[in-house]
């Protein structure tokens, strides 16, 4: 279980200094749990956080009990947090099965990296050998990037954005990648979406607006008030 | 491969160890080679083999060989990996290769110093290819210097490429590390239907320095050049690409330069395409950027050091 305790972060920006989140506190059990929100709330910020890419300004961070705040992007990996970027990176001369290999932290044959391509919907021995670099698509590259959390097999994984830059057809492909890890896969998952597919797989929501938890609960709990939100966006937005 | 008869008896055992970790650097070579061969160290020929297909000749009015391939030839492996032990040797040689019609060989270079004093090692290669109409040439070149002395290691090679009729070349050529200087020049002549692959990888640091320099005529109608240098530069070493592909007739021709700089390294380059006819088409591209960010970020994430990412970035750039 990941629990936040009066996590802060604040950031320069063009117009000066930022508080982006404000005192965030929260618990994510295992199971599915969908970050959601409007645009700029703060929703990436907090991956972030998570993951160790940004460093918090006030609050702590447990995982399973033990207190990460401090650590590293390395350590807090290594403690057993996963975290799938929102723009995939590409690299110039490593290849997919490198990237797997380095996501599983092991040597693995070629069908155990094919498994993990293949659990996310591609034909693993087409892009086995190939470069992790533009030649792939959006929607491939989000799909490599998933495998990558799959490999690492942490107990929270977090993945910011999936639905972002890709076309429809490989949305519909990630939606199915995503009920598939629902039904297989045990530990903590976070999704940060605006999606209302990804929604609707939720065991949890987490509404995030201006830097604070606005409202969470069961999926039952939240849906309904989202959805009449985006009837009435006078409310909060939640609709871009 | 043919059987081996040998000019030059050649035994692993007959090379110091240094030497031996050397041949292992460039070419692989743990044993006796595994086709025809010419192993030359300190200015003379140590080893030497050749095969029914393969006739290896010492020049007689300057240092080197001459290597025939015989037409038709297929399958066959030729190395000539060249090492430098003793400090501060200057060695020039001139290898020449005639590559028969409709044959398949790949040859292994490159060229290894270790250099324990405080003067200068110096190798000048000057390779120069003649590959007739329809044959296939993988060309495989490593270079690599080390050493516990002051001195400095010096690798000046210059391979030459004259393409016949639908011949195809592909060049792999690899600075490994420990180079302080080198001047890589290639110029190459394509017929018709001709095409030269250029895979080029160089790493430099500490004050090294590196120039890599391409002139490639396409005179031929179909023929084509694809150039790509990937490089990293790291400390203050500098490092310089050119290159010039030139279509004179109904061609394609491609250059690309991607560099990565780290540290205070300086980096340039000077990709040029000339069209000399209305049916050339010529792309260059170049790219020179320090290692991303995210990349990092990325690697760091799936549980790696930040020195552990980088090495391995730097590493599948180059490999």
């Amino acid at each position: 279980m990941l629990k936040l305790v009066d996590i802060e972060f604040s950031a320069n920006t063009e117009t000066g200094r930022k508080d982006i989140l404000k005192g965030i506190n929260l618990e994510i059990g295992d199971g599915f749990t969908v970050v959601t929100g409007p645009n700029g709330g703060g929703k990436s910020s907090l991956a972030k956080v998570i993951s160790g890419l940004y460093k918090p300004t006030a609050g702590r961070i447990y995982l399973n009990g033990r207190d990460v705040t401090d650590m590293s992007i390395t350590e807090r990996a290594e403690a057993g947090i996963s975290y799938a970027f929102q723009q995939p990176v590409r690299f110039k001369g490593l290849t997919v099965k490198d990237l797997i290999t380095i996501s599983a932290g092991k040597d693995i044959s070629v069908s155990e990296a094919c498994e993990y391509l293949s659990s996310v919907g591609l034909c693993a021995r087409d892009y086995i050998d190939r470069e992790v670099n533009a030649s792939l698509s959006g929607g491939e590259l989000k799909r490599i990037e998933i495998a990558t959390v799959l490999a690492r097999g942490t107990d929270f994984a977090v993945f910011d954005e999936p639905e972002a830059g890709i076309d429809l057809w490989s949305f519909h492909s990630l939606i199915k990648v995503f009920e598939r890890m629902r039904e297989k896969t045990s530990g903590a998952i976070m999704i940060i979406s605006h999606q209302e597919r990804i929604l609707d797989i939720a065991d949890r929501i987490v509404v995030i607006s201006d830097g604070r938890v606005e409202r969470e609960g069961t999926k039952a709990e939240v849906l309904p008030g989202l959805m009449y939100d985006r009837a009435c966006p006078r409310l909060d937005g939640v609709n871009e | 491969m043919d059987q081996l008869n040998f000019d030059i008896d050649f035994e692993m055992k007959d090379v110091a160890a240094v030497g031996r970790g050397l041949l292992d650097s460039i070419a692989g070579i743990t044993e006796v080679p595994d086709g025809a061969f010419n192993i030359r160290a300190d200015g003379r020929s140590i080893g030497r083999a050749q095969t029914k297909a393969v006739e290896i000749v010492t020049k007689k009015d300057k240092p080197g060989i001459d290597i025939f391939i015989k037409p038709g030839t297929t399958g066959e492996k030729v190395y000539i990996p060249v090492i430098l032990t003793e400090p501060g040797l200057q060695d020039l040689v001139y290898n020449d290769f005639y590559i028969g019609e409709a044959s398949t060989v790949e040859i292994i270079a490159g060229c290894g110093i270790h250099n324990d004093g405080c003067g200068e090692s110096r190798h000048d290669g000057i390779h120069t290819f003649h590959v007739e109409k329809n044959a296939h040439v993988k060309y495989v070149e490593r270079h690599y210097g080390e050493g516990g002395g002051e001195g400095t290691n010096v690798m000046n090679p210059t391979t030459v490429v004259n393409l016949g009729k639908n011949a195809y070349m592909e060049m792999e050529t690899t600075q490994i590390k420990g180079v302080d200087s080198t001047e890589r020049v290639t110029r190459g002549v394509l017929e018709d239907g001709a095409q030269l692959v250029v895979n080029e990888k160089i790493m430099t640091h500490g004050v090294q320095y590196a120039t890599t320099d391409f002139v490639v005529e396409m005179n031929g109608d179909g023929s084509s050049a694809n150039v790509v240098s990937r490089s990293v530069a790291k400390d203050n070493s500098r490092q310089q690409f050119t290159a010039d592909l030139r279509g004179n007739a109904r061609c394609h021709g491609h250059s690309e330069c991607d560099a990565i700089i780290m540290d205070n390294a300086v980096v340039s380059s000077l990709p040029q395409i000339t069209a000399n006819s209305v049916d050339a088409e010529l792309i260059h591209e170049a790219a020179i950027g320090k290692i991303a960010g995210e990349q990092l970020e990325k690697l760091m994430s799936l549980g790696l050091t930040e020195a552990e990412a980088e090495a391995k970035i730097i590493d599948g750039f180059l490999k």
